[in-house]
Protein backbone atom coordinates (compact mmCIF):
# COMPACT_ATOMS: atom_id res chain seq x y z
CA UNK A 1 0.00 0.00 0.00
CA UNK A 2 1.38 3.37 -1.01
CA UNK A 3 1.18 6.42 1.19
CA UNK A 4 -2.10 8.31 1.31
CA UNK A 5 -3.19 10.47 -1.63
CA UNK A 6 -3.38 14.21 -1.16
CA UNK A 7 -5.91 16.57 -2.69
CA UNK A 8 -6.77 20.21 -2.24
CA UNK A 9 -10.13 21.75 -3.04
CA UNK A 10 -10.72 25.44 -3.54
CA UNK A 11 -14.20 26.96 -3.72
CA UNK A 12 -15.05 29.92 -5.98
CA UNK A 13 -18.30 31.74 -6.66
CA UNK A 14 -19.76 33.46 -9.68
CA UNK A 15 -23.18 34.82 -10.58
CA UNK A 16 -24.40 34.30 -14.13
CA UNK A 17 -27.56 33.88 -16.13
CA UNK A 18 -28.48 31.26 -18.67
CA UNK A 19 -31.34 29.95 -20.74
CA UNK A 20 -31.70 26.31 -21.66
CA UNK A 21 -32.70 26.08 -25.28
CA UNK A 22 -31.73 23.72 -28.06
CA UNK A 23 -31.73 25.01 -31.63
CA UNK A 24 -32.46 21.48 -32.81
CA UNK A 25 -35.80 21.30 -31.03
CA UNK A 26 -39.06 23.12 -31.72
CA UNK A 27 -40.30 25.80 -29.37
CA UNK A 28 -42.90 23.42 -27.95
CA UNK A 29 -40.30 20.67 -27.44
CA UNK A 30 -37.89 23.11 -25.77
CA UNK A 31 -40.64 24.30 -23.44
CA UNK A 32 -41.55 20.72 -22.58
CA UNK A 33 -37.96 19.56 -22.07
CA UNK A 34 -36.48 22.48 -20.15
CA UNK A 35 -39.62 23.84 -18.46
CA UNK A 36 -39.03 27.14 -16.69
CA UNK A 37 -35.33 27.00 -17.62
CA UNK A 38 -36.52 27.76 -21.18
CA UNK A 39 -38.26 31.05 -20.31
CA UNK A 40 -37.27 33.44 -23.13
CA UNK A 41 -35.08 35.92 -21.27
CA UNK A 42 -33.19 33.44 -19.10
CA UNK A 43 -32.56 33.47 -15.37
CA UNK A 44 -29.56 33.43 -13.06
CA UNK A 45 -27.79 31.48 -10.35
CA UNK A 46 -25.06 32.04 -7.81
CA UNK A 47 -22.87 29.21 -8.95
CA UNK A 48 -20.31 27.67 -6.62
CA UNK A 49 -17.35 26.16 -8.40
CA UNK A 50 -15.04 23.71 -6.64
CA UNK A 51 -11.71 22.90 -8.23
CA UNK A 52 -9.79 19.93 -6.82
CA UNK A 53 -6.12 19.29 -7.52
CA UNK A 54 -4.14 16.22 -6.56
CA UNK A 55 -0.53 15.23 -6.58
CA UNK A 56 2.77 15.41 -4.80
CA UNK A 57 3.52 17.81 -2.01
CA UNK A 58 6.46 20.10 -2.66
CA UNK A 59 8.76 18.84 0.10
CA UNK A 60 10.25 22.26 0.79
CA UNK A 61 7.18 24.49 0.81
CA UNK A 62 4.60 21.93 1.97
CA UNK A 63 2.08 22.96 -0.69
CA UNK A 64 0.54 21.05 -3.59
CA UNK A 65 0.25 24.23 -5.62
CA UNK A 66 0.62 27.82 -4.43
CA UNK A 67 -2.96 28.98 -3.82
CA UNK A 68 -2.34 32.32 -5.45
CA UNK A 69 -1.31 30.63 -8.67
CA UNK A 70 -4.40 28.42 -8.64
CA UNK A 71 -6.62 31.39 -7.80
CA UNK A 72 -5.04 33.51 -10.53
CA UNK A 73 -5.49 30.75 -13.10
CA UNK A 74 -9.15 30.17 -12.24
CA UNK A 75 -9.79 33.92 -12.14
CA UNK A 76 -8.13 34.61 -15.49
CA UNK A 77 -9.42 31.60 -17.41
CA UNK A 78 -12.83 30.91 -15.86
CA UNK A 79 -14.27 33.48 -13.48
CA UNK A 80 -13.54 36.44 -15.75
CA UNK A 81 -15.37 34.65 -18.54
CA UNK A 82 -18.51 33.80 -16.55
CA UNK A 83 -18.87 36.30 -13.72
CA UNK A 84 -21.95 38.52 -14.07
CA UNK A 85 -22.43 37.34 -17.63
CA UNK A 86 -25.20 35.89 -19.69
CA UNK A 87 -23.65 32.51 -20.48
CA UNK A 88 -25.60 32.03 -23.73
CA UNK A 89 -24.70 35.41 -25.13
CA UNK A 90 -21.35 36.26 -23.56
CA UNK A 91 -19.41 33.01 -23.33
CA UNK A 92 -18.28 31.94 -26.82
CA UNK A 93 -18.32 28.22 -26.03
CA UNK A 94 -22.09 28.45 -25.60
CA UNK A 95 -23.03 30.06 -28.89
CA UNK A 96 -24.29 26.66 -30.04
CA UNK A 97 -24.13 24.62 -26.86
CA UNK A 98 -26.97 24.64 -24.31
CA UNK A 99 -25.57 25.99 -21.01
CA UNK A 100 -26.81 23.16 -18.84
CA UNK A 101 -24.66 22.92 -15.76
CA UNK A 102 -23.32 19.60 -17.08
CA UNK A 103 -22.01 21.53 -20.09
CA UNK A 104 -20.75 24.42 -17.96
CA UNK A 105 -18.77 21.92 -15.85
CA UNK A 106 -17.38 20.25 -18.99
CA UNK A 107 -16.35 23.55 -20.56
CA UNK A 108 -14.70 24.75 -17.35
CA UNK A 109 -12.84 21.44 -17.01
CA UNK A 110 -11.66 21.69 -20.62
CA UNK A 111 -10.53 25.30 -20.17
CA UNK A 112 -8.55 24.39 -17.05
CA UNK A 113 -7.07 21.27 -18.61
CA UNK A 114 -5.95 23.28 -21.66
CA UNK A 115 -4.24 25.86 -19.43
CA UNK A 116 -2.84 23.35 -16.95
CA UNK A 117 0.44 22.51 -18.64
CA UNK A 118 1.49 26.15 -18.87
CA UNK A 119 0.51 26.84 -15.30
CA UNK A 120 1.49 23.67 -13.45
CA UNK A 121 3.25 21.42 -15.98
CA UNK A 122 6.11 19.35 -14.57
CA UNK A 123 5.18 20.16 -10.97
CA UNK A 124 3.53 16.88 -10.05
CA UNK A 125 0.07 18.37 -9.58
CA UNK A 126 -2.93 17.62 -11.75
CA UNK A 127 -6.55 18.65 -12.05
CA UNK A 128 -8.69 16.04 -10.30
CA UNK A 129 -12.26 17.29 -10.16
CA UNK A 130 -14.61 20.11 -11.09
CA UNK A 131 -17.79 20.40 -9.08
CA UNK A 132 -20.48 23.00 -9.66
CA UNK A 133 -23.26 23.68 -7.26
CA UNK A 134 -25.91 25.42 -9.38
CA UNK A 135 -28.31 25.81 -6.48
CA UNK A 136 -28.22 24.34 -3.00
CA UNK A 137 -30.09 21.37 -4.37
CA UNK A 138 -28.32 20.66 -7.65
CA UNK A 139 -24.67 19.67 -7.81
CA UNK A 140 -22.71 18.50 -10.84
CA UNK A 141 -19.39 16.76 -10.65
CA UNK A 142 -16.75 15.89 -13.18
CA UNK A 143 -13.81 13.64 -12.31
CA UNK A 144 -10.78 13.91 -14.57
CA UNK A 145 -8.75 10.83 -15.03
CA UNK A 146 -5.23 11.86 -15.89
CA UNK A 147 -4.15 8.56 -17.42
CA UNK A 148 -6.48 8.25 -20.39
CA UNK A 149 -7.36 10.84 -22.97
CA UNK A 150 -9.01 13.87 -21.39
CA UNK A 151 -12.34 14.24 -23.02
CA UNK A 152 -13.13 10.56 -22.98
CA UNK A 153 -12.35 10.19 -19.34
CA UNK A 154 -14.44 13.03 -18.07
CA UNK A 155 -17.12 11.08 -16.27
CA UNK A 156 -20.21 13.05 -15.52
CA UNK A 157 -22.09 12.36 -12.37
CA UNK A 158 -25.03 14.29 -11.02
CA UNK A 159 -25.15 14.78 -7.28
CA UNK A 160 -28.38 15.66 -5.59
CA UNK A 161 -27.73 17.40 -2.31
CA UNK B 1 -19.06 0.84 5.03
CA UNK B 2 -17.88 4.24 6.15
CA UNK B 3 -18.59 6.48 9.10
CA UNK B 4 -17.55 10.09 9.38
CA UNK B 5 -17.05 12.03 12.57
CA UNK B 6 -16.39 15.75 12.77
CA UNK B 7 -14.24 17.73 15.21
CA UNK B 8 -13.23 21.36 15.42
CA UNK B 9 -10.28 23.26 16.75
CA UNK B 10 -9.21 26.87 16.53
CA UNK B 11 -5.54 27.63 16.14
CA UNK B 12 -3.14 30.14 14.72
CA UNK B 13 -0.33 29.54 12.29
CA UNK B 14 2.06 31.26 9.95
CA UNK B 15 3.38 29.87 6.68
CA UNK B 16 6.93 31.02 6.05
CA UNK B 17 10.24 29.51 5.06
CA UNK B 18 13.08 30.78 7.20
CA UNK B 19 15.65 31.13 4.45
CA UNK B 20 13.37 33.09 2.11
CA UNK B 21 12.63 36.78 1.69
CA UNK B 22 9.27 38.37 2.48
CA UNK B 23 8.58 38.61 -1.23
CA UNK B 24 9.33 34.97 -1.88
CA UNK B 25 7.22 33.86 1.06
CA UNK B 26 4.28 35.95 -0.11
CA UNK B 27 4.60 34.52 -3.59
CA UNK B 28 4.30 31.00 -2.17
CA UNK B 29 1.89 31.45 0.74
CA UNK B 30 0.12 34.74 0.06
CA UNK B 31 -1.24 36.47 3.16
CA UNK B 32 -0.63 33.32 5.20
CA UNK B 33 2.99 34.48 5.30
CA UNK B 34 2.31 37.55 7.46
CA UNK B 35 5.02 37.25 10.08
CA UNK B 36 2.99 37.31 13.29
CA UNK B 37 0.48 34.71 12.19
CA UNK B 38 -3.30 34.50 12.04
CA UNK B 39 -5.93 31.93 12.96
CA UNK B 40 -8.61 29.61 11.61
CA UNK B 41 -11.56 27.64 12.89
CA UNK B 42 -10.39 24.33 11.51
CA UNK B 43 -12.92 21.56 10.93
CA UNK B 44 -11.73 17.97 10.60
CA UNK B 45 -13.90 15.24 9.11
CA UNK B 46 -12.56 11.78 9.82
CA UNK B 47 -13.87 8.83 7.82
CA UNK B 48 -13.44 5.28 9.06
CA UNK B 49 -13.89 2.20 6.91
CA UNK B 50 -14.99 -1.12 8.33
CA UNK B 51 -17.71 -3.72 8.62
CA UNK B 52 -20.29 -3.48 11.37
CA UNK B 53 -19.65 -5.96 14.15
CA UNK B 54 -22.46 -8.58 13.93
CA UNK B 55 -23.09 -8.33 17.65
CA UNK B 56 -23.03 -4.56 18.22
CA UNK B 57 -24.03 -3.42 14.72
CA UNK B 58 -21.28 -0.81 14.83
CA UNK B 59 -18.08 -0.33 12.80
CA UNK B 60 -16.45 1.08 15.87
CA UNK B 61 -17.54 2.65 19.10
CA UNK B 62 -17.98 6.34 18.27
CA UNK B 63 -17.15 7.20 21.86
CA UNK B 64 -13.76 5.67 21.30
CA UNK B 65 -13.28 7.61 18.05
CA UNK B 66 -14.30 10.79 19.85
CA UNK B 67 -11.70 10.10 22.55
CA UNK B 68 -8.96 9.44 20.00
CA UNK B 69 -9.83 12.65 18.12
CA UNK B 70 -9.84 14.55 21.36
CA UNK B 71 -6.55 13.11 22.60
CA UNK B 72 -4.62 13.21 19.32
CA UNK B 73 -5.98 16.38 17.68
CA UNK B 74 -8.23 18.67 19.67
CA UNK B 75 -6.37 18.70 23.01
CA UNK B 76 -2.93 19.31 21.51
CA UNK B 77 -4.03 21.78 18.79
CA UNK B 78 -7.04 23.73 20.04
CA UNK B 79 -6.25 27.34 20.97
CA UNK B 80 -2.57 26.89 20.19
CA UNK B 81 -0.15 28.58 17.85
CA UNK B 82 0.79 25.59 15.71
CA UNK B 83 4.29 26.78 14.82
CA UNK B 84 5.31 27.44 18.42
CA UNK B 85 3.34 24.88 20.40
CA UNK B 86 2.58 21.81 18.29
CA UNK B 87 5.44 19.70 16.94
CA UNK B 88 6.35 18.99 14.16
CA UNK B 89 5.25 22.48 13.10
CA UNK B 90 8.29 24.00 14.75
CA UNK B 91 10.17 22.70 11.70
CA UNK B 92 7.40 21.76 9.22
CA UNK B 93 5.42 24.61 7.63
CA UNK B 94 1.80 24.26 8.85
CA UNK B 95 0.18 24.56 5.44
CA UNK B 96 -3.29 22.99 5.34
CA UNK B 97 -1.70 20.12 3.41
CA UNK B 98 0.85 19.47 6.14
CA UNK B 99 -1.68 19.90 8.97
CA UNK B 100 -3.99 17.38 7.25
CA UNK B 101 -1.09 14.92 6.81
CA UNK B 102 -0.07 15.29 10.46
CA UNK B 103 -3.69 14.64 11.53
CA UNK B 104 -3.70 11.57 9.28
CA UNK B 105 -0.49 10.24 10.91
CA UNK B 106 -1.74 10.81 14.44
CA UNK B 107 -5.12 9.18 13.81
CA UNK B 108 -3.73 6.29 11.80
CA UNK B 109 -1.49 5.50 14.76
CA UNK B 110 -4.24 5.99 17.33
CA UNK B 111 -6.74 3.88 15.41
CA UNK B 112 -4.26 1.09 14.70
CA UNK B 113 -3.74 0.80 18.44
CA UNK B 114 -7.45 0.36 19.14
CA UNK B 115 -7.83 -2.33 16.47
CA UNK B 116 -11.25 -1.66 14.97
CA UNK B 117 -12.06 0.25 11.83
CA UNK B 118 -9.46 1.68 9.54
CA UNK B 119 -8.76 5.29 8.69
CA UNK B 120 -10.02 6.00 5.18
CA UNK B 121 -9.97 9.76 4.80
CA UNK B 122 -9.10 12.93 6.66
CA UNK B 123 -10.71 16.10 5.32
CA UNK B 124 -9.43 19.31 6.87
CA UNK B 125 -11.36 22.51 6.22
CA UNK B 126 -9.16 25.52 6.79
CA UNK B 127 -11.82 28.01 5.68
CA UNK B 128 -15.25 27.68 4.06
CA UNK B 129 -13.49 27.94 0.69
CA UNK B 130 -10.54 25.61 1.17
CA UNK B 131 -10.18 22.01 2.23
CA UNK B 132 -7.58 19.28 1.92
CA UNK B 133 -8.22 15.53 1.67
CA UNK B 134 -5.82 12.80 2.67
CA UNK B 135 -7.09 9.46 1.38
CA UNK B 136 -5.87 5.94 1.73
CA UNK B 137 -4.67 4.48 -1.60
CA UNK B 138 -6.20 4.81 -5.03
CA UNK B 139 -8.58 1.90 -4.38
CA UNK B 140 -10.74 4.20 -2.29
CA UNK B 141 -11.28 6.64 -5.13
CA UNK B 142 -15.05 7.37 -5.32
Amino acid sequence: MNGPALKLTRRYRFAASHRLHSAELSQAENARLYGKCNHPYGHGHDYILEVTVRGELDPETGVLAPLKELDDLVEAKVLKLFRNRNINMDVPQFRELAPTTENVALVIAQILEAAWRDAFGGRGVSLDRVHIQETERNGFELLLDEVVERKKTARLKEVHA
Amino acid sequence: MYITRKAEFSASHVCRLAGRSDEENHAIYGEAAHAHGHGHNYIVEVTIQGEPDPLTGMIMDLKELKEILDREIVQPMDHRFLNYEVPPFDTVVPTPENVALEIWRRLDRGLAACGTGRLSRVRLHETADLYVDVERGAALRQ
